[in-house]
């Protein structure tokens, strides 16, 4: 799946987008936060709270323990402050 | 009614906005203009920087939109928000909505701008006048609170 990124999660991370292939038991949006965290010491950095890690699959907001089901693309970022 | 939403870099003609709305029509009671501004937080910035998920930024937007359309009895409803480098006194966000009346307008277009503020996958990050980068903005609970309120 893809992995898309912004505002400082993108910046701590250092990438605006990646292929990535997340084991079987990476369940929920929320599995996968915790198994991105692993990937090295700038994902350490952009997940070291994950509380405040917003995530949406296929473009639409969901909660960590929502099922990744077959969603191709999932981003991770601050809560917005748009508008 | 069909809503108009756009995401872009450009700027906008609130006027011209809110007159396309009421054009022709005479069944309109109410129009409400709600445009956000960039502050420059007392001298302090150069710029805002928008960060947008493009894609989903027009489709979260629209879901906003039809919540509100669902809500309220519109017949009209514009919501534009634009992204890159705004300066001060540029503006950043429009909604207008049109009604029979002015009690759903202002509603509607409140509820609006509380939803975009919490759910629109926007991020703004400072300039400063010195040259330097600054932070990116935080949520404030403020906000989380205002959307909140309208819920059941």
């Amino acid at each position: 799946m893809k992995a898309v990124y912004f505002a400082w999660v993108r910046e701590r991370i250092g990438k605006t987008e990646e292929e990535i292939s997340p084991p079987a038991d990476v369940r929920t949006a929320g599995d996968l936060i915790v198994w991105l965290s692993a990937q090295g010491e700038e994902y350490a950095y952009a997940f070291e709270n994950p509380k405040v890690i917003r995530v949406a699959l296929d473009r639409a907001h969901v909660k960590h323990d929502a099922p990744l089901g077959d969603a191709r693309e999932a981003a991770f970022f601050p809560p917005m402050t748009g508008g | 009614m069909t809503p108009t939403v756009r995401v872009q870099a450009e700027d906008f003609d609130a006027a011209a906005e809110a007159a396309r709305l009421t054009q022709s029509r005479t069944d309109i009671g109410a129009v409400v203009t709600f445009a956000g501004l960039c502050r420059d937080e007392g001298g302090r910035l150069a710029a805002l920087e928008l960060e947008h998920y493009p894609g989903m930024a027009e489709e979260e937007i629209g879901r906003v939109v039809a919540q509100a359309a669902a809500r309220w009895p519109l017949q009209g409803l514009t919501v534009i928000h634009r992204y890159g480098k705004i300066a001060p006194g540029a503006q950043i966000v429009l909604v207008v909505t049109a009604s029979s009346h002015r009690v759903a307008a202002f509603e509607a277009a409140t509820f609006l701008m509380d939803y975009l503020k919490t759910r629109a996958p926007f991020w703004k990050k400072e300039h400063h006048k010195d040259g330097t980068s600054g932070d990116w903005v935080e949520a404030k609970d403020e906000d989380d609170a205002a959307a909140e309120r309208w819920v059941g």
